[in-house]
């Protein structure tokens, strides 16, 4: 019979309250460096944030791989899943594994994964000394930019599945997505550019010395024999290049003609095409030594661009690159019980069982279980369907309720699940983008260019100097360059993604950015998106729970997705341990979660479940009675939602659950209110009306009782009025109102989460920032047009010099690509310090799990 | 000075040779990744601990998890 208060689950929270008085400050943990909530788990010297990070760092230490901390501060990972030994016996399949290994021979298998989780220097050693972990595994190499691995492994040792629970243990779980399933081969195209790079320098650097003589002019001295000797020389260096090197602009220009599309290749290609004839007419003819050293020149400076824009591009791609979040293996019923399976080994007829929050992988019919769907991840739908047996169900939808059985009928489509994010049914329609503005401007460009070359050579030639006409020709096809143009957009954007990104703030693509500038109304909403649904704000109401019955109340919250139980069996599972009378703390409780058997979820009524042989049921007080459990008066509560607790048809206590606010909304609301018209949606009821009012202002609407038609009523509403709209809410219940509005923001308290309607996913330590991001957004399609008027101007300069027919080639040759760098240089660097000075990602370099 | 028509061609050979060995190179392999490498030099194992190699330990047939102490 719990008796003293310290027994019980008030005993929990005073426990949590006496170690937050005695140390101020939240140390931080030593793995990876996240606030430690207090100082339950620690050893010797150092503190850690979670069972998790202790047991890493126990395990490294005892396997002699201390030296991982010493490379970075805080290098670890938290593991935020707790990874269950079942989810990875799929990767035992043979089929499976031959199609994700590269390469066995039966003793020996080699396989790469990619990790998202790999973030620094302590990474890559640790994973490089991964053998010393596991004598199966053999030799392992990290390729960082591409944030993978291949690790080579003695079968018989070890298995695949091992290897990955291996990994996982220790925070870097690799990413099995189905793509990687379909095994992308690496980029075939880099070689060749290097090697087209290698030939363009070499040629350029000695058609360059070759030249020497003629440039300073030591023909005289040298006889004609050199000149003629090294015309053909340059002439043979140069071949290479125009064949090799330049193959891609022929291809390209080629192309485009055949599609009557003009590109800016094609004054490229018509350049170096003219510079190479004139050239080769020159030094047959023996009149002179052409222009070969700026040919070569312009291809070198040219590829060169091209490396420098691939090597950018690949970092952006896999900053924004996080599509699959579709679990990857699902239950399957088998004829004596289940078994997790591949996606990709579902066939159809296989009869699934789905549990409460999972996704629905296949079109499939219903068989048994109290099917209600979710569509909103397919349709922007928020209102879940309840479907009968027999009743068709669609892939991508999510079951809210208990287990159903799902036999599937159609094969499952990766493709289709994971294009969801930009599907057409997501898809805004946008005018006048930047977009559409370059492709604009780039035809108009090369077209004129053509024109001004052609003009200046006929004017040269009817002049009667053919040979300058010859020369402005070249050049001003040459300096053109419209490239900035189609440059400065995706840099800048694609920076200010990438940044972004840093800071727990994922775009749709680029292009939100650009929207994101042009908002003027912002519309919240309440529960979820300026109040925290976490584990603060759970306090104990009333009653008392004993350690054990804690234990249960813990394992039955887990089971469900609902945010009540989320944030309770979080609370349960972050609490310490008692504390004994003499101040030592007693391990934790909670570590293992008993089994939960016959776990029902009543939609909005609450959970029910049997563990250990106790009757356990949590939820709102109407349903408790409804079920029969009397619910003492003293136990109601006002505030905020009250979740009750009955053990075996007794009521033991009540939870109640604050509507804490998130940190610095006042703050945020301040600023944005002076800038944007916002206001508040609220499904919720009106109780909170003052404080609100207080927060939002005296200007701003506020509606409550709120349905999601309205919602987007309301933002049509606003639309309408020729403002454009921002809605944040959470990615589940706003689905309509988020597609509905210009900019849809779902925030999530784990990135992992995903909502398909929104075009910004933000984590929930992101939500301060919003009023920075914004004024990111609009610094950056400053700096966009700011990139547009550099280009602009350095073409008109160099055009009328060019056309002039004084430039030489070769200065043309190092003046173009110059200025594609010059652009991309400062729209990169001009979108980081913009960053910077807004500080969007003050709280660190942090890798999403 | 007609020795400087053997230089330059020789010269030109000693270059041919380098670019050679460039395309060697990246045929091989060696550019696919240039950043891995200057951060795989920081980790080196500066301590001389008996029993812990900077490799894993293979047998004669190569295989890894061979003679572990």
């Amino acid at each position: 019979m719990p008796g003293r208060p310290e027994d019980g689950l008030a005993g929990l929270a005073l426990g949590l309250n006496r170690a937050a008085d005695t140390g101020t400050e939240r140390a931080a943990c030593f793995h990876c460096g996240e606030p430690c909530a207090d100082h339950s788990f620690a050893t010797a010297a150092k503190v850690f944030c979670c069972q998790g990070c202790l047991v890493v760092h126990e395990l490294l230490a005892e396997s002699g791989l201390g030296q991982f901390y010493d490379l970075s501060r805080h290098p670890g990972v938290r593991i935020r899943r707790e990874a269950r030994r079942e989810q990875w016996a799929y990767l035992d399949e043979p089929a499976l594994q031959q199609r994700l290994l590269d390469f066995t021979d039966g003793k020996v298998s080699r396989v790469t994964f990619k990790i998202p989780s790999i973030h620094c220097v302590a990474c890559v050693w640790l994973l490089e000394n991964l053998f010393r972990l596991n004598p199966g595994v053999g030799k392992s190499q990290v390729n960082f930019p591409r944030r993978e691995v291949a690790l080579s492994f003695a079968r018989e040792q070890i298995s695949l599945s091992e290897l990955v629970a291996l990994l996982a243990s220790i925070g870097y779980e690799p990413q099995l997505t189905l793509d990687e399933l379909e095994k992308a081969k690496p980029d075939a195209g880099s070689k060749r550019r290097w090697l087209q790079v290698g030939v363009a320098g070499f040629a350029f650097g000695n058609i360059m010395l070759l030249s020497i003589p003629r440039y300073l002019g030591l023909d005289s001295f040298s006889g004609p024999m050199f000149r003629v000797l090294f015309g053909y020389l340059s002439l043979a260096l140069a071949a290479p290049v125009v064949i090799y090197s330049a193959s891609d602009y022929w291809r390209a220009a080629v192309l485009s003609v055949r599609q009557r599309v003009l590109t800016l290749d094609v004054p490229i290609a018509a350049g170096l095409a003219a510079l190479y004839a004139q050239s080769a007419f020159e030094v047959v003819s023996g009149r002179g030594e052409g222009y070969l050293d700026s040919l070569a020149g312009l291809v070198f400076f040219l590829l060169c661009g091209r490396v420098f824009q691939q090597k950018t591009h690949d970092r952006l791609v896999f900053d924004r690159d996080y599509k699959c979040f579709f679990p990857l293996s699902v239950r399957r019923k088998t004829g004596s019980g289940e078994e997790s399976v591949a996606l990709s080994n579902l066939c159809v007829g296989d009869h699934l069982l789905l549990r409460n929050g999972e996704l629905i992988p296949a079109d499939g019919r219903l068989v048994s279980g109290a099917a209600v769907i979710d569509y909103s991840f397919v349709t922007g739908e928020s209102e879940p369907v309840a479907k009968q047996a027999g009743e068709h169900l669609y892939a991508g939808g999510q079951q809210i309720g208990g287990l159903i059985e799902v036999e599937t009928v159609k094969a499952v489509s990766q493709s289709y699940l994971t294009s969801l994010w930009n599907h057409e049914a997501f898809a805004k329609e946008r005018e006048g983008n930047l977009n559409t503005l370059t492709n604009r401007y780039s035809r108009r460009f090369t077209r004129l260019v053509i024109g001004v070359a052609l003009a200046a050579a006929l004017f040269w030639m009817l002049s009667g100097e053919a040979g300058r006409g010859l020369k402005a020709f070249t050049s001003v096809l040459i300096v053109a360059c419209p490239c900035a143009l189609a440059l400065a957009a995706p840099f800048a954007l694609g920076t200010g993604q990438r940044l972004l990104a840093r800071g727990q703030v994922f775009l749709k693509n680029a292009l939100v950015l650009e929207q994101m500038a042009q908002v003027e109304a912002i519309v919240f909403d309440k529960t979820g998106t300026l109040t925290v649904s976490r584990a603060e704000g759970v306090t104990v109401a009333a009653g008392e729970l004993s350690a054990p019955q804690a234990g249960w109340v813990w394992a039955l919250a887990r089971q469900s997705m609902h945010p009540h139980s989320a944030r309770i069996a979080e609370w349960l599972g972050q609490s310490s341990g008692t504390r004994a009378k003499d101040g030592t703390i007693e391990p934790r409780l909670l570590t293992s979660s008993p089994t939960v058997e016959g776990f029902v979820e009543t939609a909005g009524c609450g959970i029910e479940g049997t563990v250990q042989g106790h009757e356990l049921r949590l939820g709102s007080r109407a349903w408790l009675e409804q079920c029969e459990v009397r619910v003492p008066e003293l136990w109601k509560s006002d505030e905020g939602s009250a979740v009750y607790v009955a053990i075996d048809g007794k009521c033991r206590g009540a939870f109640a659950l604050g509507n804490a606010l998130r940190p610095e909304m006042g703050r945020l609301l301040k600023e944005l209110g002076q800038e944007y018209e916002i206001a508040l949606l609220s499904g919720d009821n009106e109780r909170e009306r003052a404080r609100f009012r207080d927060l939002f202002g005296a200007g701003a609407r506020l509606r409550f009782n709120q349905s999601p038609m309205e919602k987007l009523e309301f933002i049509r509403g606003l639309q309408n009025s020729g403002k454009r709209v921002m809605m944040v809410g959470d990615g589940l219940n706003d689905a309509g109102a988020l597609k509905q509005s210009d900019v849809g923001v779902a925030v999530v308290e784990q990135v992992g989460a995903f909502s398909p309607a929104s075009d910004v996913i933000m984590a929930a330590e992101a939500v301060p920032r919003l009023f920075a991001l914004l004024a990111l957004a609009r610094r950056t399609t400053r700096i966009v047009r700011w990139g547009f008027g550099i280009s602009a101007l350095y073409n008109v300069v160099g055009i009328s010099i060019a056309a002039a027919g004084v430039l030489s080639p070769l200065v043309c040759a190092v003046l173009m690509p110059l200025s594609s760098v010059s652009v991309v240089l400062f729209a990169c660097g001009a979108v980081s310090w913009a960053a910077k000075q807004l500080r969007i990602s003050d709280f660190g370099f942090q890798i999403p799990t | 000075m007609s020795v400087i028509l053997i230089l330059i061609l020789a010269s030109l050979v000693v270059a041919l040779t380098f670019l050679l060995a460039f395309i060697w190179a990246v045929r091989s392999g060696q550019f696919e990744d240039t950043c891995t490498p200057g951060m795989r030099v920081l980790g080196e194992d500066r301590r001389q601990e008996s029993g812990l190699r900077g490799h894993p330990p293979l047998d004669e047939r190569g295989l890894p998890g061979a003679e572990r102490k």
